[in-house]
């Protein structure tokens, strides 16, 4: 039996279309539609209900030395309340999950994971935890909410003080009260936009989500489910897990290498990492120039020959075109380099092209108010 | 939702207009574009291909999934409509307008329903 969010009844009353997704009930969309909901982020702001994801907190004097123990990310230097992303590997260099930690102070941090691994997490951080460090699951006792498009500044300034908005991409504020809630502002989010991820107490969140719906009206705010969610993270070619990565998928191989710091102390994983060498397979874009839509888990040829299977596809709305990302044996992986999917039986002509397939202002990576 | 007095209905979401005992058009209902939501692609037979009553002839794909069309009725292809494969949020926007395919020399046909008999039907599925 799934779950409810503490958002559910909301979802009803909004018309949300109602599917399990990771043990929770969520809509997959809301009356206007995917393509509808994935626009309204491009171009103005969408809302979406991230309650399902996990939260485990870090706590105690060794509390950064697990962080670096566990993760491929290096903690060491942070500021309170910056984030910072990694994935979490096995022995073999495959992945457990990729989460975000945030920095509270030195001996406490704020992890947040996939729902549909927090179960997997909260015991692999408990069996590998050392000296003074206590993990605690949080899931259930925090809501999250994410405001993401280029009106999301706009539109949180008229109900926060300038003091409480993040200002740096991948930042965030704790203690922040908007109309009485206590809540924690971080700069992130999955969609490839700027925009901002709102953790609070689950008896507020319907409270909030209506006060944001309510403020963002005159931007053009609507609420957003999955599958927006799904096709924007993969139009800004943003990994999910189960997908791109997996137990055995190491984060080299997915083309997480910048978040896989080898020169800092031993960590879970490293010496498989170290001893695989240059992976043998990567991630890469890919551009359907034939006719049909890619989807995930379809082979990939070049030549007559497979050479890879693609993790994630669709039909990207802003682009409108199927693009999709796959794992293909690194002599094909240069742009350019013309592949066929099979799709149900057919060969569908596509080509590698350069990850993101959608980024908004390239190599910007600092917003300001 | 709208569901036209004057089509036919199968069980697996599409319409039937008779033209004349022979010949019909074919397309997706308008509780199947719905519950599909936006589409982004259709596959379509070509003029002179047979279809079978009960088995698939098109597929269409949302943003999210990939669904068989079947046919109602064994017959031949006379006409496809080829605007759908520039435009495939057509069958979202005006389902019973946006026809896929044209059937002549019609043999057999499914079960079919009236309209009310196909809410009903739809409503004890959901």
């Amino acid at each position: 039996m799934e779950k409810k969010t503490p958002l559910y009844d909301a979802h009803m009353r909004h018309g949300g279309k109602m599917v399990p997704f990771a043990g929770y009930l969520l809509p997959v969309q809301y009356g206007t539609g995917v393509i509808a909901e994935h626009m309204a982020v491009r171009t103005t702001c969408g809302l979406f209900d991230v309650s399902h994801m996990g939260e485990i907190s870090c706590i105690g004097k060794d509390a950064r030395k697990n962080l670096n123990h566990m993760l491929t990310n290096d903690y060491t230097v942070m500021y309170d309340g910056q984030a910072r992303y990694s994935p979490m590997c096995n022995e073999a260099g495959g992945v457990v999950d990729d989460l975000i930690v945030y920095k509270v102070r030195d001996d406490h941090y704020f992890i947040v994971v996939n729902a549909a691994n927090k179960d997997k997490d909260f015991a692999w951080m408990k069996e590998h935890a050392f000296g003074d460090a206590v993990f605690t699951d949080l899931s259930d006792q925090v809501a999250q909410i994410a405001l993401q498009g280029p009106k999301a500044p706009e539109i949180l300034k008229k109900l926060a003080g300038e003091e409480q908005i993040p200002v740096k991409y991948y930042s965030c504020k704790f203690h922040c009260r908007i109309a009485g809630m206590d809540c924690i502002i971080s700069r992130t989010g999955y969609t490839g936009e700027d925009g901002f991820e709102f953790y609070l107490a689950p008896e507020e969140a319907e409270k909030l989500w209506e006060l944001l719906l309510e403020t963002g009206k005159e931007e053009g705010l609507i609420c957003c489910g999955l599958g927006a969610r799904d096709t924007l993270r993969l139009e800004a070619a943003m990994p999910l897990y189960g997908h791109e990565m997996d137990d055995e998928i190491t984060p080299l191989e997915a083309g997480l290498g910048a978040f896989v710091r080898l020169g800092k102390e031993a960590f879970i994983g490293r010496q498989a990492l170290e001893r695989g060498g240059a992976p043998g397979r990567k991630r890469v874009g890919l551009k359907a120039t034939g006719r049909g839509i890619l989807r995930e888990h379809l082979d990939v040829y070049a030549g007559g020959e497979k050479v890879g299977v693609t993790t994630s596809g669709t039909f990207a709305p802003y682009l409108k075109e199927p693009v999709a990302m796959a794992l293909l044996g690194t002599d094909h992986t240069k742009p350019g380099t013309a592949v066929e999917v099979d799709v149900r039986g057919r060969r569908v002509a596509a080509e590698v092209v350069a990850l993101p397939f959608y980024q908004k202002n390239k190599n910007e990576r600092e917003v300001s108010l | 939702m709208n569901h036209p007095t004057d089509l036919y209905y199968s069980k697996s979401h599409e319409w039937v207009k008779f033209l004349d005992e022979k010949t019909a058009l074919i397309g997706l209902t308008d509780y199947a574009q719905d519950a599909l939501g936006d589409l982004v692609f259709v596959n379509l037979p070509e003029a002179g291909d047979e279809v079978t009553a009960g088995e698939a002839f098109s597929d269409v794909e949302s943003v999210k999934a990939v669904s068989d069309v079947f046919s109602p009725v064994s017959g031949v292809v006379a006409e496809v409509n080829e605007e759908l494969l520039d435009a495939p949020e057509r069958m979202n926007e005006d389902p019973y307008g946006a026809w896929l395919i044209k059937v002549e020399n019609i043999t057999e046909k499914e079960e079919l329903m009236e309209a009310d008999a196909y809410i009903r039907f739809y409503e004890s599925e959901e």
